[in-house]
């Protein structure tokens, strides 16, 4: 599950969730996902959240046109009007991060309208000391903060209040390619019923093989090695059903 | 986008019922990437007019159902002769009736003869269904030509039709359920063939090539 992180209309790459650089335009990247057999895209708009906007959408309908696979947008959705918008322009699912941490019944108002299938909630985790701490507004290093909650006690929350996904950001690992975050994945997938998707450093493709096996995830996301080529997508899902994980073809 | 199967033609009048739900957009973009000319419309006779009919659907049952009663398409959308295919919901709401809705009993179009459950998945497995699976096909059927032999498609529901006299094809998710239906001219699938990559064109395709036969077959 490519992941593209929209700033200004591109795509762009950090690491840590600093120093971005540009790494295309979004259409071009969605058709060169599809093509390569993608499962789904998620597009996350960083800047929207921590400039108080909302994420601009007029790129969303050109993304729908091109696609024939489902797409979540994440990025300052803050009310089922912003919602209602996304999804009408065509995408799948929104998801929601620091808006919900602000507004935990924003998760109940979402799956009461749409259903919990179109509702995904993005967490940004860093590991303090022991414990495992959900981040707030990552998407501008100068306003990230602490959001004030332990982060399996924010899943079972944001599970009960109607979230049909969860996608877990273990930031210390972002960007660096060094493996997901198996401990804390798997610690997250023994409180999660809803569909978990793991996300932050992939560096190879037994990174993904060990995701699915150790943590049990349903779903990996992955931007750099993507991005750069350095994994193709038909690649990776041939080594992962030769590793025995069930994907599709 | 050009796609080698199933480009309609010109004369395709393809009508997406407007049913408040949200995949109308994406279903529309799938079927004009096939060269279809797409109108959304809740207007009864702008359905009646149609070529194909397709019924999309997202959110719940008895909210589905109020809005087309509101417009008195739950009395149109059983006498359309044209093609008509329902997509997740709206191929739930070709059945008699759905468990989901107050009182766990919803009165649906009663198109095809079977009722609609929640997801009960063996093994512990999440609700909703949400992703790729595979399709079996239990039989011919016109929609499913040329897929291939056990298709993934993408799916994301709740509940889902058990196997029954209209079933063309099933799904397993800690159980089988119906994944394709048919019956006459009404046809309906459980996953979303906008969504589905590869099966996407093919699909909905197939179904585009269907054609308004004079009378309503029985075989």
């Amino acid at each position: 599950m490519p992941c593209l992180d929209v700033r200004d209309g591109e795509v762009v790459k950090g690491v840590r969730f600093r120093d971005h650089r540009v790494v295309g335009g979004i259409l071009e990247l969605a058709a060169r996902y599809r093509d390569a057999g993608a499962d789904e895209l998620v597009f996350y708009d960083i800047t929207a959240s921590p400039q108080g906007r909302t994420v601009d959408r007029t790129w969303i309908a050109r993304v729908a046109r091109v696609l024939d696979i489902p797409f979540c947008v994440a990025g300052g959705i803050r009310s089922v009007a912003d919602a209602e918008a996304v999804l009408g322009a065509g995408a799948e699912k929104v998801s929601v991060n620091s808006p919900a941490l602000e507004d935990p019944e924003l998760i109940d108002r979402l799956s009461e309208r749409f259903g919990s299938q179109c509702v995904v909630v993005g967490i940004d985790s860093q590991t303090v000391g022991e414990d495992y701490r959900v981040q707030q507004y990552t998407g501008d290093v100068r306003r990230t903060r602490d959001g004030g909650r332990r982060t399996l006690e924010w899943v079972l929350e944001a599970q009960a209040r109607g979230a049909g996904e969860i996608v877990l950001n273990c930031m210390a690992s972002d960007g660096v390619r060094r493996g997901y975050d198996i401990e804390q994945l798997a610690a997250v997938r023994r409180v999660c019923r809803v569909p978990l998707v793991a996300s932050g450093g992939a560096g190879d493709m037994q990174h993904f093989a060990q995701v699915f096996t150790l943590a049990g995830v349903d779903a990996a996301l992955a931007a750099s090695v993507f991005h750069s080529g350095e994994i193709k997508i038909g690649a990776l899902k041939r080594e992962l059903r030769a590793n025995g994980i069930e994907v599709r073809p | 986008m050009t796609s080698s199967s199933g480009t309609a033609t010109a004369d395709t009048d393809a009508v997406i019922v407007e049913s408040g739900g949200a995949n109308v957009a994406s279903l529309g973009f799938a079927l004009e990437r096939l060269g279809a000319r797409v109108t959304v419309s809740a207007d009864p006779g702008r359905i009646a007019a149609a070529t194909h009919v397709l019924l999309p659907g997202v959110g719940a049952a008895a909210d589905a159902m109020r809005r087309l009663r509101a417009r008195g398409l739950d009395r149109l959308l059983p006498e359309l002769t044209q093609p008509v295919l329902g997509i997740c919901l709206g191929m739930q709401l070709l059945f008699d009736g759905s468990e989901e809705g107050a009182g766990g009993a919803t009165t649906c179009l009663g198109i095809l003869p079977g009722r609609v459950e929640r997801l009960r998945p063996a093994g512990d497995l999440p609700v909703p269904h949400m992703g790729w699976n595979q399709v079996a096909s239990l039989r011919d059927a016109p929609l499913l030509r040329d897929l291939g032999a056990l298709p993934y498609a993408y799916f994301v529901h709740s509940y889902a039709a058990p196997p029954g006299p209209a079933t063309d094809a099933v799904c397993d998710y800690g159980g089988r359920f119906s994944a394709c239906v048919s019956a006459g001219n009404f046809h309906g699938v459980q996953f979303h063939p906008e969504r589905s990559a590869a099966v996407s064109a093919r699909l909905l395709g197939n179904f585009l090539k269907l054609r308004t036969q004079p009378e309503r077959a029985c075989a």
